[in-house]
């Protein structure tokens, strides 16, 4: 039997409150209602804490720490909004959107995806850092998934969703720095691959339009990446 | 094995040694060896066969001025030739108990002056791929030392009493490092030595490597002994072929002698090394993305807490250190921490091996105490800038660093110092500049260095070089304007604050320290539209609306 988990009490932005001692910062704040940006976080995947939105000002550290893979500790003070935090947010957008080709009008997840999310709640109006442009693929071999490079955040949702729950390894990433790729098997077509089981998984959770439905478009396609902790309490519980 | 054998193994080396008058060591380094230096050894050794006299002639790691390469050094006089070549070998013998060669003087100047060689001590010395040598000159002592007359925590104690600090670049305490992985609960834990040795004109951990590969073997056993590891991974880099296939040679002489395996030196202690090759990527030299790598997933950094010492290698406690690092363990074991502690100054200890390359007379490889300034290591030891131009900066710290002006060259170096100063230790990479070099192409140079190895994982650094570069770029072709330089250093501040690992937080230095010690090049370049050391081709378009 493992001891109950201690609960710790934190400060976030001056606000007293309490948390589990395993659990992180983001998932102590939004216990709490407040409200911190992510992209390549997903409840019911594993942390990679690469998209530096959660980024937090932890009193006594000596840098900004992101808030979802960092544990709440006693006393621990927390700032998860100010001035120049939300500069460098807003700037990890633009970088977002500067890198490849996110061209909301014309994008299939225009109206649900989150990168345009978190620009409004963010309040990035306009791109001052200049566009690249580059000339990706869009895979569209696969009968009834396409995947466009173009809307691509390199967020790892997929690689992780179909390592960890589907177990088919499909999705990885080749390449480095900003020619990085996802990539299904080694480079196949999609369509060609022999691991993918074609359960759509990948496509309820990408944060945008770099993988959707074939023959579903703008405010019909509601992606439903919330399916993914039923699934893992579901599957916990079958375990013997 | 214990200190009897290990005593017979040194005095059956020396009787060996003994039986010879003269001894001709030739460099077989990397370096000298694109001059060949393996033809000129074959001819000494032609030579010397013929002669009469009682010689020897050994193949040798590095000497370390690499710019007079092939080196010769002879033994008992340490007489050392410079740019010796196959039709030299007559003479080189003919010298030997006599005149020497005036033509092959390599005009050291004051090369050897001030150096302290501790890692080095037998580079240069020894056979790397003769473990007996290696044995006859003190080695594998502090091994047994450790393993017979001190236990696990008075290892730790002597090496936190030296005040070793991490040579790979953090300089990080050693002692405390071993301290915390030693102290962490696990059935199994792994020693790690990281030989991914990647900045631009670094060639420190290659050279202990190719010259003294046992020194880092014992040092990995003794760390493996001080925190209860078992098994040991050294991580070189494939473009090494020279250090690899040395290791390779030097691991299996160091199991046939014992010094590896089962029960070592007769006690319970078990360890073993294995080599991981790297593959060319830079960021592998992170610890957590060459934790990846050995286990063979994609190299790419994990955030940290968790750090290795508590989940590195397959989740198991794992202690990380440098080549350089290890190479300093065995002398601390063997004369003590406070040996150690009294060279170099408060806080930075030891001496530290740098590769001084770029505009500067004696390129080459040196070792002195902490403490020492900039410009007596570029101007004493290394002779200064060449063909009578100016020095203008000098590099260190590799993409991480920066680049320090004249003003700074009375700088004694230390970690703290040099971070104040807003470059780093790093590896241990000098680069000198004249005044031939632009500094913004300088940078423009490590961006594109941090563009193309940043693995990709997070956003700052993935995209946020690639903006670095080509404001750089713009700024190269005359085209930016106070904008674009405004936009540089905001990009600096978020890349550099929100980065995941060390390559895309220190990605901005180069950048940021020729901003701070060089702006009016910048500045020439968008309001006057000029290069003032003439290396940038400007646009025409921009020169002439300017005009």
């Amino acid at each position: 039997m493992s001891a109950e988990p201690n609960v710790r009490t934190l400060t976030i932005n001056g606000e007293e409150i309490s948390a589990r001692s395993d659990q992180t910062i983001l998932e102590a704040a939004r216990e709490h209602n407040i409200a911190i940006p992510t992209l390549c976080h997903l409840e019911g995947l594993s942390e990679v804490g690469a998209c530096r939105l959660c980024l937090v000002e932890v009193k006594g550290a000596r840098r900004l720490l992101p808030a979802c893979v960092t544990q709440v500790a006693e006393g621990m003070e927390v700032t998860t909004h100010n001035a120049k935090i939300d500069r460098y947010r807003t700037m990890i957008l633009e970088l977002f959107f500067a890198e490849r080709n996110h061209v909301c009008s014309v994008c299939v997840a225009n109206g649900n995806c989150e990168l345009q999310s978190l620009s409004l709640q963010l309040g990035m109006t306009h791109v001052e850092i200049p566009y690249q442009y580059p000339q990706l693929p869009v895979d569209a071999s696969h009968p009834r998934f396409t995947v466009d490079h173009n809307r691509c955040v390199l967020c790892t949702r997929c690689v992780r969703v179909c390592a960890e729950i589907e177990g088919a390894n499909t999705w990885g990433v080749m390449g480095r720095g900003g020619q990085s790729l996802v990539i299904t098997d080694l480079k196949q077509p999609w369509g060609d691959s022999e691991t993918c089981t074609s359960c759509g998984k990948c496509v309820q959770v990408c944060p945008t339009g770099a993988l959707f439905e074939k023959g579903r478009a703008g405010s019909k396609v509601r992606k439903h990446p919330e399916f993914l902790p039923y699934l893992r309490i579901m599957r916990e519980g079958e375990q013997p | 094995m214990n200190a009897e054998e290990l005593e017979q193994i040194a005095e059956a080396a020396h009787a060996e040694r003994a039986k010879f008058d003269y001894e001709v060591n030739v460099c077989m380094g990397t370096g000298c060896l694109s001059q060949h230096s393996d033809k000129v050894k074959a001819a000494i050794e032609k030579e010397a066969a013929g002669c009469g006299k009682k010689c020897h002639v050994r193949r040798t790691g590095c000497m370390g001025l690499c710019a007079a390469g092939p080196m010769v050094l002879m033994e008992p006089s340490e007489m050392r030739y410079g740019h010796v070549h196959e039709g030299d070998a007559k003479e080189v013998i003919a010298s030997l108990g006599g005149e020497p060669v005036a033509r092959l003087d390599p005009h050291l100047g004051g090369y050897f002056d001030g150096q302290n060689h501790v890692v080095l001590e037998n580079s240069g010395h020894i056979d790397p791929e003769k473990i007996e040598e290696y044995i006859a000159r003190g080695g594998y002592e502090a091994l047994v030392k450790a393993l017979t007359d001190m236990n696990p925590a008075s290892v730790i104690e002597q090496i936190s009493k030296s005040g070793l600090r991490g040579r790979g670049g953090g300089g990080y305490p050693t002692g405390l490092k071993w301290d915390t992985v030693a102290k962490v609960k696990g059935a199994q834990k792994y020693v790690i030595c990281n030989g991914d040795e990647g900045d631009p004109g670094a060639f420190m951990d290659r050279s202990v490597l190719e010259s003294d590969p046992q020194r880092v073997i014992e040092g990995m056993a003794i760390a493996a002994y001080a925190i209860g590891a078992t098994k040991g991974y050294i991580y070189v880099r494939a473009e090494y072929p020279l250090a690899v296939q040395r290791l390779t040679v030097a691991l299996q002489q160091a199991r046939r002698r014992g010094f590896l395996g089962n029960g070592i030196c007769e006690t319970t202690f078990s360890f073993d090394i294995d080599i991981r090759l790297g593959a060319g990527a830079f960021v592998c030299g992170e610890e957590t993305a060459l934790i990846a790598s050995i286990e063979g997933k994609r190299g790419t950094p994990r955030p940290r807490p968790p750090y290795p010492a508590v989940s590195g290698l397959w989740g198991d406690p794992t202690l990380i250190n440098n080549v350089e690092t290890f190479a300093n363990v065995p002398p601390i074991i063997r004369n003590g921490g406070e040996w150690f502690s009294s060279m170099g100054t408060a806080r930075s200890k030891g001496t530290k091996v740098f590769a001084l390359t770029g505009k500067i007379q004696r390129t080459g490889l040196v070792e002195v105490p902490m403490g020492m300034t900039l410009r007596q290591i570029i101007f004493g030891i290394g002779g200064g800038v060449p063909d009578g131009r100016k020095f203008k900066a000098v590099q260190t710290g590799g993409p991480s660093g920066g680049c320090l002006p004249e003003e700074h060259l009375d700088l004694s170096i230390s970690y703290d110092a040099l971070i104040s100063a807003g470059s780093m230790m790093g590896s241990g990479g000098m680069i000198v500049m004249d005044d031939t070099s632009c500094m913004v192409s300088v940078a423009r140079f490590f961006m594109e260095f941090c563009m193309t190895e940043s693995c990709g994982k997070c956003v700052p650094c993935r995209a946020g070089t690639v903006q670095m570069y080509e404001l750089l770029s713009k700024i190269c072709a005359g085209e930016a304007t106070h904008r674009d330089l405004n936009q540089l250093v905001e990009l600096c501040e978020v890349v550099g604050a929100t980065s995941l690992c060390g390559l895309g937080q220190t990605a901005p230095n180069p950048v940021l320290s020729t901003l701070r010690y060089f702006k009016h090049e910048y500045l020439a370049h968008i309001d006057e539209k000029r290069c003032p050391a003439g290396v940038c081709e400007l646009s025409p378009a921009a020169v002439e609306v300017h005009a």
